[in-house]
């Protein structure tokens, strides 16, 4: 393994113990390449405000002047450095938020000036994630109890000196973390305040290049040069040195689960080849839209097992794969997954069954995982089951097998489609019914701008058919609307004050585009 | 075979029927693949054996520790319902039993471990009291109905397996489950006939055999995780139970995490009155470990050694995170893999016995590898220059020479653990505990470096110069019998000097009459009423103190303390200056950190904020917080949207994008082609965005069009 030296936590020097030290002291055992210093907490952690666009194209420009790798040599270096929120005063040039970075600037120093006085001796505490802040008060002292046994271990002599003088240190320390959480409060709410958002209106239809499907797409990507392949040759083949740990691991009853950035779909198809091609396996694409528990199981059953029947409920399936495996001591299976946390595997069943699935003692699963919360849907006793052993397989490969099947929203297949259909079912209506949904439409596109436009009433609705002499009765028209619903046209919602408001769920853009063509056909 | 397809998720591969092999042969082959000159397979049997043996001595240590909180339950369970067992018409008995028998287990928060608890108390209780048992999780309990279904189907399965002789009346049982209702009655009914019909097979036994279970043994009904349970159910099952409980024995168990208090807060004093609650504690999670480590790490039996950082990575994780014993002992049983699959000189990590024997069969290799130890060459570097050149040269006596040195090892380690507990004696009962109130601090220290040129050593020295005599007097007391009873041959003479000095303490007790020099002197301080005088008695007093020598006491305890000082600096070196420690300790903590204390996030963060990180290129090297230019697309991508607030535009994301794509390739591109490099970058960027969807940094959002909202930090 070439991961590089893990920072010692020896050296550790805590004096007096508040929460954020506990949380730093963890963080530090936590760091698994030992570069945490490249990220601080409060880089990653804190809140932020909105900005005005242009923002990223200063960025961008930034970015893009500076040559190769002296980017931004003179960016901040010292140790206030996690103080400093993206939009400090360098960039404050920009007179749109000026208002706001003056503010802002006064709530950065705030803990600046506390770490100044407390003039902490290790780094840990300089790196201390914003939201620890936000622990509760109260436990403080218990805490500290609790964590000066715990630490004693490490204690230094300047213990008793640091005690004596400690508690108007911690009273200050407290006061301005009081005043720091209420700052970081009223970011938050700053933040989420006002359903306004501060983004430019323009869209991608205004752009001159147009919209690329799916096949276009790859072969595009096909013609760009893949950046750093020799680099990454040389992560994956490290990666690939550990297959045989893996099999010994797998077979002492551990799982394995590898995350990282970069497809790892590569790497567990060649661990497939390389490895496993003597034993019974199975291959599931977490991935896969349409993948569940259920088939997972069935292909356990039906596949490897061979056995035909069906069952009631997944849990029964579980018991007998359990009983078999039991019976044939001699019996066992790989299971590989690609993507662990799926939108359809990351569920608690799902979970759930797949760790029992994992705790047999035939059955050795390695995973991968890419999402960057997938560690939150496993509580302890699934993790307990799923018997992880962590590695770190980060191999820059482009997600590309695993990104096709989401209907990308740059792609946009999904609006061409969205068009033709709604144009082909409206050709199958009659003319007052065309007229109907587009009396709807049009006024759906006259409130666009109006966020929170709950859909048309009915009884308006049925007010401006009549007027334009499309129906003569609601009856008519709500048999007219459950057309409409049948072939999803458009969606039903009632409001808070019970009535119901109809809308049709298609983007503004493909609605605007239809009127057009609608309005050339008539 | 692909694994590709757009119409189906799973793919099975089975190899021809004849080549599947057994599955032991395939783990061991998994470890061969490496050069075979290291003694892999003897590695792997020797891991194998060592791990199951660990496996067995915890498993016992929690049997034992568990034992006296069975016991208690068991005789409460025997008490409960011992009125149901007399048939008792009594009126008031009739009142009382009106009240379930309810156990509240309190078993602590490391959840984790309870499973085993559970199991081992299941066992116990068909053993002991009644064959019909039930164990419920929330998770199968959202409603009532759920909740009897399950249990009725636990309780009848058993009572199947109870009479697996009687074979007509087993599938009687089996069709009428799935056809009765499953309800309190259905569930009396059921008892009463099981009853009626064990009556009868006891009369035919004439009841004398089978008598560990009663007349009619009482139903228990375990709640894993009281807590996790709706109140609403809970509360009807007790309401509906309580009304038949003189037909149906019935007896709760409530596993508990947090406190007893739950149990009021999650019942009204309605339903809560109808319990007779019984308090249950299980040992404390930490007290097991320390019960586990002092087992298992701080014995000579096991060969394999703990270094200092990976017990303190396992340590923290367990008083950090989850409280979890079984994770310690995971954690444990990596390192011993971990160990003998990276450790080439691990084979010679058993018993000593074996390990003579494995030494005078090692390869050429291995004596190289022997070699090669730092703490081998230290120890060459410290001898004279013949013996140097033969330890260099000549395999046979390397080989003779680390069959003595493993010897040493294992006596060190035997001499290690006794004074370190007597050391953990004195400095336990400290006042503030300098070195620490539990052993494993202790041994923590010990292990990091010599502990005598600590500083908190040497307060605690000071301390425990400071001792009065009782609790010196029981602490050597103490000492003696740790020394007595370890196996260390080395620690006779230490015992009599133990000895000796207890004798002096109770010599010095019965001189202690004579020396009442010093309340004379007080009694002198009594007469003086004027205040010169006063303060120049006092002044005197204080000189003739500071310079009277010691009383016998103060000097025996100085002799005491000096000599424990003595042992400490004699047995408790750091492994690491032993020679041959690498063979049975393991260290590389950062491995283990990784691969049970993972930080998923922190890694994905770091490569995606510092590619050169992981893609050792210079081009991508960057100082401070920023990235180069040149970075992978989704780096740039990923950087540039920590730039927005909530919703980010994709037209100004894509220009801003393929500004500094542009940039790095520089304006070479004509104007015929710009075109083809625009729909490059645009692919590009169209895929490092769907790839930042994919990992969660960003959704499609509808408010506005062509915008996608952050999900990380700020974005929500």
């Amino acid at each position: 393994m070439s991961q590089p030296e893990g920072k010692v936590s020896g050296a550790l020097e805590v004096k007096f113990v508040p929460d954020e030290a506990v949380l730093s002291h963890i963080a530090d055992d936590a760091d698994p390449v030992g570069n945490g210093s490249g990220v601080s907490g409060g880089e990653v952690y804190s809140f932020q405000t909105p900005k005005c666009s242009s923002k990223m194209a200063e960025l961008a420009s930034e970015l893009a002047q500076t040559p190769g790798q002296s980017v931004a040599a003179d960016h901040f270096k010292c140790p206030e450095k996690t103080a400093k929120t993206p939009q400090s005063s360098k960039r404050s040039g920009s007179n749109k938020v000026q208002q706001r970075s003056k503010k802002k600037e006064f709530l950065s120093t705030t803990p600046y000036r506390l770490r100044k006085r407390l003039a902490a001796p290790d780094s840990c505490l300089e790196s201390e994630s914003e939201y620890s802040a936000s622990c509760s008060e109260e436990d403080d002292e218990e805490d500290q109890k609790e964590v000066s046994t715990v630490l004693s271990g490490q204690k230094t002599p300047a213990k008793a000196t640091a005690a004596a003088t400690s508690p108007p240190r911690n009273a200050l320390a407290k006061k301005i973390k009081e005043e720091k959480m209420s700052s970081l409060v009223e970011e938050y709410f700053e933040a989420h305040s006002s359903s306004k958002v501060l983004t430019s209106n323009r869209t991608l239809q205004k752009l001159q290049t147009r919209r690329l499907n799916q096949k276009t797409l790859h072969d595009l990507l096909k013609k760009a040069p893949l950046a750093y392949a020799a680099e990454m040759k040389k992560l994956s083949q490290q990666h690939e040195s550990l297959f045989s740990k893996w099999m010994l691991q797998l077979h002492l009853g551990f799982n394995i689960i590898l995350y990282g950035l970069g497809s790892k779909r590569d790497l567990l198809e060649k661990f497939r080849t390389s490895v496993l091609q003597d034993s019974a396996h199975l291959v599931v694409n977490g991935y896969f839209p349409s993948i569940t528990v259920r088939s997972i199981l069935n292909s356990i059953t039906e596949e490897v097992l061979d056995h035909i029947g069906s069952f009631r409920s997944p849990l029964g399936q579980l018991e007998f794969i359990h009983k078999r495996f039991k019976e044939d001591a001699s019996l066992e299976l790989y299971v590989l997954i690609h993507n662990l946390d799926s939108q359809m595997l990351r569920g608690e069943r799902s979970q759930q069954i797949l760790a029992q699935l994992s705790s047999l003692p035939g059955v050795y699963l390695i995973a991968s995982i890419d999402h960057i919360n997938a560690p939150l849907m496993w509580d302890q006793a699934k993790l307990r089951l799923y018997n992880w052993l962590w590695y770190e397989t980060t191999t820059f490969n482009p997600y590309v097998e695993e990104t096709s099947y989401e209907n990308s929203l740059l792609g946009q297949q999904s609006g061409s489609l969205a068009l033709s259909s709604l144009t082909h079912v409206l050709r199958s209506l009659t003319l007052n019914a065309r007229g109907i949904f587009r009396l709807l439409a049009r006024y759906q596109l006259e409130n666009k701008d109006n966020t929170s436009y709950p859909g048309l009433s009915f009884q308006d609705f049925y007010q401006q058919c009549r007027e334009a002499f499309l129906v003569n009765s609601d009856l008519t028209l709500r048999a007219q609307l459950t057309e409409f619903r049948d072939h999803k046209l458009i969606r039903t919602k009632r409001g808070a004050d019970g009535v119901e408001y109809l809308f049709i769920p298609v983007d503004d853009s493909t609605l605007t585009d239809f009127l057009e063509k609608e309005d050339e056909d008539v | 075979m692909s694994t590709h397809s757009i119409s189906k998720g799973c793919f099975v591969f089975k190899p021809p029927s004849k080549k599947r092999r057994v599955r032991q042969e395939t783990a061991s082959n998994s470890t061969e693949r490496k050069n075979d000159s290291e003694d892999t397979e003897l590695r792997f049997a020797s891991c194998q054996s060592l791990w199951a043996q660990i496996k067995l001595e915890t498993e016992k240590i929690q049997e034992n520790l568990n034992k006296q909180l069975l016991d208690n339950l068991v005789s409460f369970l025997r008490r409960s319902h011992s009125e149901f067992q007399e048939k008792t018409t009594e009126w008031s008995c009739q009142m009382k039993s009106r009240e379930i028998p309810t156990a509240a287990l309190v078993l602590g928060v490391n959840v984790t471990d309870h499973d085993m608890t559970f199991k081992s108390l299941s066992e116990v209780l068909q053993d002991d009291i009644t064959p019909y048992v039930a164990l419920l999780e929330a998770k199968d309990c959202p409603g009532i109905k759920n909740l009897m279904q399950k249990l009725m189907g636990q309780l009848m399965n058993c009572c199947i397996d109870i009479d697996e002789d009687s074979f007509e009346d087993d599938s009687h049982v089996q069709v009428s489950q799935n056809k009765i209702r499953c309800s309190m009655t259905s569930l009396i009914n059921w008892y009463k006939s099981v009853m009626k019909k064990t009556d009868s097979e006891t009369t035919r036994k004439k009841r004398n055999s089978s008598s560990r279970h009663w007349q009619s043994p009482p139903v228990v009904v375990i709640f894993k995780d009281m807590e996790s349970f709706t109140t609403k159910v809970l509360q009807d099952f007790i309401v509906i139970s309580s009304h038949h409980i003189h037909e149906l024995p019935l007896a709760l168990i409530f596993g508990i995490a947090t406190s007893p208090m739950i149990i009021h807060s999650l019942l009204p004093h309605s339903v809560s009155s109808l319990l007779c609650i019984e308090l249950f504690q299980s040992l404390s999670c930490k007290e097991h470990l320390s019960t586990i480590i002092d087992k298992l790490l701080l014995t000579a039996w096991c060969p394999f050694k703990l270094g200092e950082k990976v017990l303190k990575v396992l340590i923290n994780i367990f008083l950090y995170h989850d409280f979890s014993v079984q994770n310690f002992i995971k954690g444990f049983q990596l390192c011993i893999v971990e160990h003998f699959y990276s450790q080439p000189l691990s084979v010679l990590c058993c018993e000593l016995v074996d390990a003579k024997k494995r030494v005078n069969t090692l390869s050429h290799n291995q004596c190289e590898n022997i070699r090669r130890l730092p703490s081998f060459r230290r120890y060459v570097e410290s001898q004279v220059s013949e013996n140097q050149i033969a330890l260099l040269t000549s395999d046979s006596f390397l080989k003779e020479v680390t069959q003595k040195l493993l010897e040493d090892l294992q006596l060190y380690h035997e001499n290690y653990v006794s004074v370190l507990r007597c050391l953990h004696v004195f400095t336990s009962s400290l006042p503030k505990y300098p070195l620490g109130k539990q052993i494993r601090e202790l041994h923590c220290a010990c292990l990091e470096n010599q502990v005598w040129e600590t500083e908190e050593y040497e307060s605690s020295l000071q301390l425990a110069r400071m001792l009065n005599k009782s609790d010196l007097v029981t602490m050597l007391q103490q000492c003696v019998e740790i020394f007595v009873s370890s196996s260390g041959k080395e620690f006779d003479k230490t015992v009599e000097k133990l000895k000796e000095f207890l004798t002096q303490f109770q010599e010095l007790e019965a001189e202690a009459f004579e020396e009442d020099v010093s309340v004379s002197s007080e009694k002198e301080l009594q007469k003086k009423t004027d205040l010169y005088h006063l303060q120049k008695t006092l002044l005197e007093l204080k000189e003739s103190r500071r310079s009277k020598k010691l009383t016998k006491f103060e000097m025996l305890r100085f002799e005491v303390v000096d000599y424990i000082d003595s042992l400490v600096r004699n047995y408790l070196v750091p492994a690491d200056h032993k020679t041959l420690y690498e063979v049975v300790y393991f260290n590389t903590a950062s491995v283990l950190r990784g691969h049970l204390n993972a930080a998923p996030r922190t890694a994905l963060h770091t490569a995606l904020n510092n590619p050169y990180c992981y893609l050792k290129n210079q081009a991508l090297k960057s100082d401070g917080g920023s990235i180069s230019n040149k970075a992978p697309d989704i780096c740039i991508a990923y950087k540039l949207h920590l730039e927005c607030g909530r919703l980010i535009n994709l037209v100004d994301w894509l220009e801003a994008f393929s500004t500094v794509v542009m940039a790095v390739e520089g304006p070479k591109a004509d104007a015929a082609s710009s075109d083809q490099v625009d729909h490059i970058i645009y692919a590009r960027f169209i895929q490092a965005v769907s790839e930042l969807i994919f990992l969660g940094f960003i959704k499609p959002s509808k408010q506005k069009t062509d915008h996608v909202a952050r999900l990380t930090w700020g974005g929500c």
